[in-house]
């Protein structure tokens, strides 16, 4: 044993830099990838469970002990289903438009930390990396809508598109804010620099930013009740009407996929990712040095994943809840109120680090 | 050497990507191309390590820019007949602006390979190196009134594209949002109490 081990380590350490390197980052990013993909599968469980409570029904419970198969039966399903490409449609957008949309949504996992030590690319400005990703996803759905040809399709392109270039803005600058406070665009760093337990955590400070980034991230993702884009009442499914089998499931996987990296980027951006709130504590510290459950005053991915699960439920929770936007309201929301509250809190962020007020008071410096 | 064979790589699929804007019938396959075109000059800033510029440029024109430019594209029906009837109005022009831009491009290459400049491999910013920070640092200090004006510059653009657009025409119905809200069920319904009405 001891002598394979060896042996395995002599032939790791023999193999170039480069090889050793790329074979590192390629598991890592398989893990996060799947790990993602398996939060998706479940996350439509959830959220059918989580509606089905809110509105007095059962949910899936059919397959597998307490419905918990319900994922793979659904993904079998839409595999073995036909994909129709209608024949007036531009065949090749109208395939990769699906595409266009997934791959974002998973590229911008490359620069999140899922603790102090875990992110795949830790790179100087992670932030606007993650904000240009998330602004991409937007083709996808033009194209989709453009392609099928047919007007509910580009309906629910229009309103996609004008939706998302919006919410855009306000996103941008809440996220100024946060970098500010933080004072730099690296994502573990800002998580480092909310360390020290939930007084630390940007959410108090920056109130009014977390609740437009959040309301922002929602309409960014084009969910209930910002779910205009398809609007199943007024133009049938909007932009991805014509689309079934793989093709709908892409689509679908894309939708969860943002979801998830909205609620995982709201909660290292606004509520410290990775770190406990129980930071900080002097009569907890020993817990801290326990070996399994260390990181509940430590901190860990567990706290990142319960952070982001609540931001989940709260999706859920919204889209049960709340009938869907009327278009123009929606629009007098992005740029009428959103954007003027982001540029006075970060006004009033600059006042205070200037005159060294608040949790700030090292930064002017 | 492989960073070589990388920047060779991407910078072939740059051109032929420009050149599948020009050459794409379908206006909506231009802007795609485009889009491909920004995404390669983005890598090739990526090589020389300038993250900030190479994610600004993904940011600002594939995610703000090309996006409107798809919007207002999809929407166009484009008349082939009328845009090659413009097309051999306006080559003089394009051949020009294209010879000028070739000559400006043979001199930098030329006078760089002068004084030796292009022979100059570039070499790695050491670890540490912020290139965001560097670009900041110069960007709010000795830059500081050519950004500002930049800046001001847009806003006047803003500004001045919401007034040519902005007409108040007659009969435009706006929704006033505070009355919406404020509406109570008496302002638009009334009961009545009234009897039952008598067989015929």
């Amino acid at each position: 044993m001891n002598g394979l081990v060896n042996a395995l380590t002599g032939t790791w350490d023999s193999l170039p830099p480069l090889v050793q390197y790329l074979t590192v980052v390629t598991w890592k990013i398989l893990i996060v990838t799947i790990g993602v993909i398996l939060i998706v599968a479940f996350s439509t469980y959830f959220e059918r469970k989580v509606i089905g409570r809110m509105q007095a029904r059962v949910g899936p419970n059919r397959v597998g002990p307490l419905g918990l198969g319900q994922p793979f039966a659904d993904v079998i399903k839409l595999l073995i289903k036909e994909v129709i490409v209608p024949a007036e449609s531009n065949k090749f957008l109208f395939v990769i438009a699906p595409l266009l949309t997934l791959i974002p949504a998973l590229a911008a996992w490359a620069v999140i930390p899922l603790n102090d030590w875990y992110v795949i690319a830790d790179i100087n400005a992670g932030l606007l990396y993650v904000l240009a990703l998330t602004s991409l996803g937007v083709y996808g759905v033009i194209l989709a809508g453009w392609a099928t040809n047919s007007k509910y399709a580009f309906l629910g392109a229009m309103r996609s598109a004008a939706q998302i270039v919006a919410y855009e803005i306000a996103m941008g600058f809440a996220l100024v804010g946060v970098l500010m406070a933080a004072g730099s665009l690296n994502l573990g760093d800002i998580v480092r620099a909310q360390a020290g337990g939930f007084s630390n955590w940007f959410l108090l400070p920056l109130l009014p930013l977390f609740l437009v980034y959040w309301i922002s991230g929602v309409a960014e993702t084009n969910r209930a009740p910002f779910d205009v884009a398809e609007g199943e009442s007024e133009i049938v499914a909007g932009f991805h009407v014509e689309y079934s089998g793989v093709a709908f499931a892409l689509f679908f996987l894309a939708e969860y996929a943002n979801m998830v990296l909205i609620s995982t980027l709201t909660a290292v951006f606004f509520l410290g990712g990775w770190a406990s709130p129980f930071e900080g504590f002097e009569f907890l510290a020993p817990i801290g040095e326990m070996r399994f459950i260390g990181w509940i005053v430590a901190g860990g991915f567990p706290w990142l994943f319960i952070k982001m699960a609540f931001f989940m439920y709260t999706f859920f929770w919204l889209r049960a809840t709340f009938p869907r936007y009327r278009y123009d309201q929606i629009m007098r929301l992005g740029w009428k109120v959103f954007i003027p509250v982001t540029i006075v809190w970060i006004g009033v962020e600059g006042v205070m680090a200037w005159f060294e007020v608040g949790p700030w008071a090292g930064l002017s410096g | 050497m492989f960073q070589t064979v990388l920047f060779y790589f991407i910078a072939a699929v740059l051109m032929g990507a420009a050149l599948g804007v020009i050459f794409s019938r379908n206006p909506v396959h231009s802007v795609m191309f485009l889009v491909l075109a920004f995404f390669q000059s983005a890598m090739l800033w990526l090589l020389v390590e300038a993250e900030f510029l190479a994610i600004v440029l993904v940011l600002v024109y594939v995610g703000a820019v090309m996006v409107l430019f798809l919007f207002v594209v999809m929407m166009l029906d484009i008349n082939v007949e009328t845009v090659q009837r413009s097309l051999t109005r306006y080559a003089p022009i394009a051949l020009g602006v294209a010879l000028l831009m070739a000559i400006e491009m043979v001199q930098l290459i030329w006078t760089r390979s002068e004084t030796g400049e292009s022979a100059v491999a570039f070499a790695a910013y050491p670890e540490g190196y912020s290139n965001t920070k560097a670009l900041g640092s110069v960007l709010y200090t000795e830059h500081v009134y050519a950004f500002e004006i930049a800046a001001v510059i847009l806003l006047l653009a803003i500004v001045a594209a919401i007034t040519l657009t902005m007409r108040r025409r007659p009969g435009l119905k706006i929704q006033n949002v505070a009355r919406q809200v404020a509406v109570r069920s008496k302002d638009r319904l009334r009961v009545i109490k009234m009897d039952s009405e008598k067989k015929q």
